[in-house]
């Protein structure tokens, strides 16, 4: 079984961001793995671990996104690939899925992973742009997956529910929270993690086409409604209060 | 000329509302080059949601039936629509079927996406699109360079425009072709009455709720106001409720025009999954909770008093 995780590296959901004209000025940003794409490298290693074979994480973007392959190192995948390009291409989603496309389509991997969204963008795009382009079929927001032979059964969230869906491989598959518990990586793990090798393939390698999207600018989210605290005396008198504020100022119940 | 084709959605026989915000938003673009706008449905009966989006600015209703949701079906359907009608703009509903087929869509059409917009904007013919980046923390506007340029929508986040469009009824032949996938069961039995996506009111619930026993409180005020329920993180991780309720980082993002948040202290992953409500209301206990900052009413009491009481006041004004 040959798996391919998609891993990306995001801003901590702590961390400050300072916006600037295009980008976000990076110093003092404290960066992590894109919290679905763990559970994506964890289900990765469960399959290899009962199925056999090799599991690689590949992560797109500037150098820095090599402290997230080496995370994955640490949890314990056999190989990292950085595909390197330029931080903010990675807005366009049709531009990095086609870089991974094609790296992929070397690997002749049997099953690809990644999160359900990452936590930066929350688009949704690149795992099932990968399958497109690979002509595969996917299991959006699996909460569990089985493989028998070449078929695979998994459990998945829909709107309101679950679903049982069936396919054959190969299969891309979006992690949701609950597909598994991702584990930490031990001392010895991050360790040696530090020594394993970083395969690095660039954009042109690739032969990837031109960005299909353009930047035109950045800006701080806009001003909220300005808020207040209610004074009353008593739940009857702020509940009052409330339907009042929501119906004749609010005007939204 | 600028011709938009949106890809609306039903859900048991009723339009969504998201398909008439997406008429909307194309509208807006069309007229700005005098183009048409065509509303797809996956439905045999077009006629029964024309007048709907025709009132909000729809020129053609088109009814393609490709039966049960299947992603790489619709994604199919949707771009042999694209090839009949070659739009210049898609806009599609960042909904969770529209999450699956739109990244298929794209690369069939060779266009660029930006997925989750709550803003659209013309500029030289361009639509430029606003979305949030970073858990809201920045928002991004982006132009999207190919031929056709194609975008998600995020639910309740197009002020309805009422705007007669020509409104004509047509069906599609087109084929979703072999499905690579299959349903095997659905199980809908746990879900939320009103679904949190698509809800233009939630009544949410966090850690101040003190146990499970007191989600009828909170569903009750909901019932009330046809709203649907969520949930903070830490009530899922305590396993008070479903997943499915949860709001923020690793559960829903949502952008309703109110947002009722009882006991919960509004941590970033959650105000990540909820700061673009129109209007939150915060019922808490500890005036320094963080969720005060974003709130637009703030109640500083104990909401075991304060709910019950609003949702007899609602009771009281709604009948």
């Amino acid at each position: 079984m040959k798996i391919v995780v998609l891993v990306k590296q995001v801003p901590d959901t702590e961390t400050n961001i300072k916006v600037g004209d295009k980008a976000i000025n990076e110093s003092g940003v404290k960066w992590i793995t894109s919290p679905y794409d763990e559970f994506a490298i964890e289900e990765g290693i469960r399959i290899r671990e009962k199925s056999g074979g090799e599991v690689i994480a590949v992560s797109l973007g500037p150098d820095r996104v090599i402290e997230a392959l080496r995370n994955a190192y640490a949890m314990g995948v056999d190989r990292a690939v950085h595909i390197k390009v330029d931080d903010y291409v990675t807005f366009d989603s049709t531009y990095t899925s086609e870089l991974i496309a094609n790296f992929i389509k070397s690997e002749n991997a049997d099953i690809v992973l990644g999160g359900r969204q990452s936590i930066d963008t929350d688009s949704s795009q690149v795992v099932l742009q990968v399958a497109e382009r690979l002509g595969i079929a996917h299991i959006a927001m699996a909460l569990e997956i089985t493989i028998a032979d070449k078929t695979v059964t998994a459990k998945r969230e829909i709107e309101g529910g679950t679903e049982v869906i069936e396919t054959l491989l190969p299969v891309a598959v979006t992690a949701q929270k609950g597909l598994n518990e991702p584990r930490y990586p031990s001392l010895k793990g991050i360790m040696s993690a530090k020594k394993k090798p970083i395969e690095t393939k660039k954009a042109e390698e690739l032969g990837a086409t031109a960005s299909k999207l353009e930047v035109v600018s950045l800006e701080p989210p806009p001003p909220r409604i300005a808020g207040r605290k209610l004074e009353a005396a008593d739940a009857q008198s702020y509940a009052s209060q409330l339907v009042k504020a929501l119906r004749e100022e609010a005007k939204v119940i | 000329m600028a011709d938009v084709l949106i890809v609306g959605e039903i859900k048991e026989g009723v339009l969504k509302k998201i398909s008439k915000e997406l008429v909307t938003a194309g509208r807006k673009i069309a007229d700005s080059q005098g183009g048409k706008v065509h509303a797809l449905l996956f439905t045999d009966a077009p006629d029964q949601y024309s007048s709907e989006l025709k009132g909000v600015g729809a020129d053609t209703v088109i009814g393609a039936n490709l039966g049960d949701f299947q992603p790489e079906a619709y994604a199919s359907g949707i771009f042999g629509v694209i090839q009949e009608k070659k739009p210049n703009v898609v806009l599609m509903p960042h909904s969770s079927q529209g999450k699956e087929y739109s990244p298929r869509v794209a690369i069939k059409a060779n266009a660029g996406i930006v997925a989750d917009v709550v803003a659209i904007s013309l500029d030289g013919g361009k639509v430029v699109a606003k979305k949030p980046i970073y858990s809201g923390k920045a928002y991004a506007n982006f132009k999207v360079s190919s031929d056709i340029q194609m975008f998600t929508l995020r639910a309740n986040s197009q002020e309805l425009i009422a705007k007669e469009g020509a409104g004509a009824v047509e069906k599609s032949n087109v084929s979703g072709g072999e499905a690579k996938s299959k349903s095997v069961s659905k199980d809908l039995s746990g879900g939320n009455k009103v679904q949190l996506a698509d809800a233009s009111i939630i009544v949410s619930g966090g850690r101040g709720i003190k146990g499970p026993e007191n989600w009828p409180m909170l569903q009750s005020l909901a019932d009330t106001l046809g709203a649907a329920l969520g949930a903070s993180r830490a009530t899922v991780d305590a396993g008070w409720i479903a997943h499915s309720h949860q709001v923020g980082q690793t559960g829903k993002t949502v952008s309703p025009n109110c947002y009722i948040a009882c006991g919960i202290s509004g941590a970033i992953q959650h105000l990540a999954g909820m700061g673009s409500s129109k209007y939150i209301v915060a019922i808490n206990k500890d005036p320094d909770a963080p969720i005060f900052k974003v709130a637009t009413y703030g109640v500083v009491a104990d909401l075991f008093e304060v709910v019950p009481a609003l949702n007899d006041e609602f009771k009281k004004v709604l009948g």
